[in-house]
């Protein structure tokens, strides 16, 4: 089993390319009816279903009509950046799936092709430093549209996603003190070694990277920079036809990137149950595992596995894909302070402390000789089990989005103030909507 | 008398929890999202039943022969509140009246009915029927041929022993 190289190398990366940047762009083609249907399914409506069986044809007519739309330039728009927030905006959400292995390694006659488009070294970094780029696209054209409500969405994706790229930061440091590696390839491996899925061990790393990748893909409950109630459309009112259009491909490219990052980092990838489909490059080798004795055991690859995993990557991905919908008609939106507070006073800390606990708990079980496997991972389980138990019913009361709870205490609050019982220089602050009723 | 106030009964910070009452909403719609309560009428292929004192455009009763059964008598244009329908009457050798010209004007028909309760002859009628769609204006003024053609159900008279007609 060599891995592939020469010439059908190239040719297997182009078939690569194109072929996953087809898949992607035709999955969020599809999320966008998906997201129709299911919506109007939970609000007992029926959705589009005009368009073909199913309005399955429903997003080749909405692109069809994007090309035939009028294209707007606002006269005291800043030509350049206009022109050029939507392009800044959608290629980081296509190209972060580069680096995202999406099957077993398929064996051809040439060689073992290893199923990701480019499996860089930097993996999780590059995910990172790319996906936080797409937010200057967001803010330059919120700016560039000359436009109050677009500039308070561009102002508000600033500020949203620079927030909660601290506390996804936070969240993928345990994952990666466990796997000891970036690269998402050497992550898959090592959930394949551990016997369980990350999702387990790192719980409550897991619902913090959640939250913040709704965050940073701007979804409800977190959609401030659009918040139609309140600013129109947000950053893209002024944009239309394919301009638009571009903005809504970038947002659900950045969630169906962000779903299979999820299932790359939490669920095992394109990992199935059992060894039988293990698979990693070790010293020039495909090895599913280590014998007793420390001598590799060789995996052998095949195109029906490949296939399966394929099956299996794909099935996890559309899982969280459901998930970001189901939530988005489930949820209300948060007020601009909410969002905030969420992420400064109750992620970062939360993210700070579950890291701590982690590297204890890790280096913990290292010095005591735990050998990486079953057992291993059962412990982390049970650590992150009880964080997890904590975050929810004590972290949770109150102090995350306590919604018409806390108005209560604002107005017993203000009472007290008003009765003049208040102590002086208790640094507590009185908003003055809070006084009179 | 003071205007009574209802206080609604709020938990206190501590007591709630977002993720959980997130997870119990999320729950409900997962309800709706496998079974939904189907409330759609899929239109064009279920059709409405209409009331059968249902107003809609008109229709013009013939007799045997294809002749319109008005007989010209003026009732129906005097009664008419939005004045919408014109009537030109004639006489034949037999010295039977007969409409020369009867259009009615369906924009500015008010569909109250009282054309077909006031005929004498029960020729002029309002139907159970919604779909008049048209690409001109000018298609919306139904002449005497057109009122002959139309063949939907003609509306129910209102009946005094059964005012809810059932």
């Amino acid at each position: 089993m060599e891995p592939i190289s020469g010439v059908p190398a190239i040719v297997a990366m182009v078939a690569k390319v194109v072929g996953l940047f087809t898949i992607l762009l035709l999955v969020v083609a599809y999320a966008t009816l998906a997201e129709r249907r299911i919506s109007a399914w939970i609000q007992d409506r029926s959705g589009p279903n005009r368009v073909g069986p199913f309005g399955l044809l429903q997003p080749i007519a909405d692109g069809i009509k994007n090309f035939l739309k009028e294209e707007t330039l606002p006269a005291t728009a800043n030509r350049l950046f206009f022109v050029l927030a939507p392009m800044i905006t959608i290629t980081p959400a296509l190209v972060v799936f580069a680096v995202i292995p999406v099957a077993a390694p398929l064996a051809t006659p040439w060689g073992v092709v290893d199923m990701i488009v480019a499996d860089v070294p930097i993996g999780i970094l590059y995910v990172l430093a790319l996906s936080s780029l797409g937010v200057y696209g967001l803010v330059l054209g919120g700016w560039a549209s000359n436009n109050k409500y677009a500039f308070l969405g561009g102002l508000r994706a600033s500020a949203q996603m620079v927030s909660y790229e601290v506390a996804l930061g936070l969240s993928l440091i345990p994952v990666l003190m466990l796997v000891g590696n970036v690269t998402l390839t050497e992550m898959v491996w090592q959930q394949q070694q551990l016997g369980i899925w990350f999702a387990l061990p790192l719980s409550l790393a897991f619902i913090l990277f959640l939250i913040s990748a709704f965050a940073e893909s701007n979804r409800l409950p977190f959609d401030m920079p659009e918040a139609e109630s309140e600013l129109v459309t947000g950053y893209h009112t002024e944009y239309s036809s394919m301009k638009f259009s571009q903005y809504m491909i970038a947002e659900f490219g950045h969630m169906v990137t962000a779903s299979a990052l999820m299932a790359t980092l939490f669920l095992g990838g394109w990992d199935l149950p059992g060894s039988w489909d293990n698979a990693f490059w070790y010293q020039g080798q495909l090895i599913r595992g280590f014998a007793e004795d420390g001598s590799v055991l060789l995996a052998d690859a095949a195109w029906w596995k490949t296939l399966v995993t394929f099956g299996a990557f794909g099935v996890k991905t559309l899982f969280f894909l459901l998930v970001y919908i189901w939530v988005r008609w489930t949820l209300p939106r948060f007020r601009y302070d909410q969002v905030m507070a969420l992420g400064w006073k109750v992620m970062l800390p939360t993210g700070l402390g579950y890291a701590m606990l982690m590297a204890v708990t890790i280096l913990a079980l290292d010095t005591m000789g735990v050998a990486y496997g079953f057992t291993y991972g059962l412990v982390l389980t049970g650590v992150s089990g009880l964080a997890t138990l904590a975050f929810l019913f004590f972290i949770d009361r109150g102090h995350t989005i306590a919604g018409a709870a806390a108005l209560n205490r604002q107005r017993a609050h203000a009472a007290r103030h008003a009765r003049g019982d208040n102590p002086a220089g208790d640094g507590q602050v009185v908003l003055p909507s809070a006084v009179g009723d | 008398m003071a205007i009574s106030v209802k206080v609604m009964e709020r938990p206190e910070p501590e007591e709630t929890s977002y993720l959980r009452a997130a997870l119990s909403g999320m729950a409900l719609t997962f309800k709706h999202l496998v079974n939904p309560v189907k409330v759609t009428q899929q239109y064009p292929e279920e059709q409405t039943d209409l009331h059968p004192r249902w107003r809609g455009t008109h229709r013009m009763e013939v007799h045997a022969d294809g002749r319109p059964k008005c007989v010209a008598c003026g009732l129906c244009p005097t009664v008419c509140p939005a004045n919408c329908i014109r009537l030109v009457g004639g006489e034949d050798d037999q010295g039977n009246r007969y409409p020369i010209v009867y259009e009615i004007d369906e924009f500015r028909c008010i569909f109250c009915g009282m054309c077909q309760e006031v005929c004498p002859v029960e020729a002029i009628h309002v139907g159970r029927h919604f779909e008049n769609a048209e690409y001109t204006r000018d298609r919306f003024v139904y002449d005497l041929d057109r009122l002959m053609e139309q063949e939907h159900p003609t509306t129910l008279l209102w009946d005094p022993s059964d005012p809810r007609s059932e």
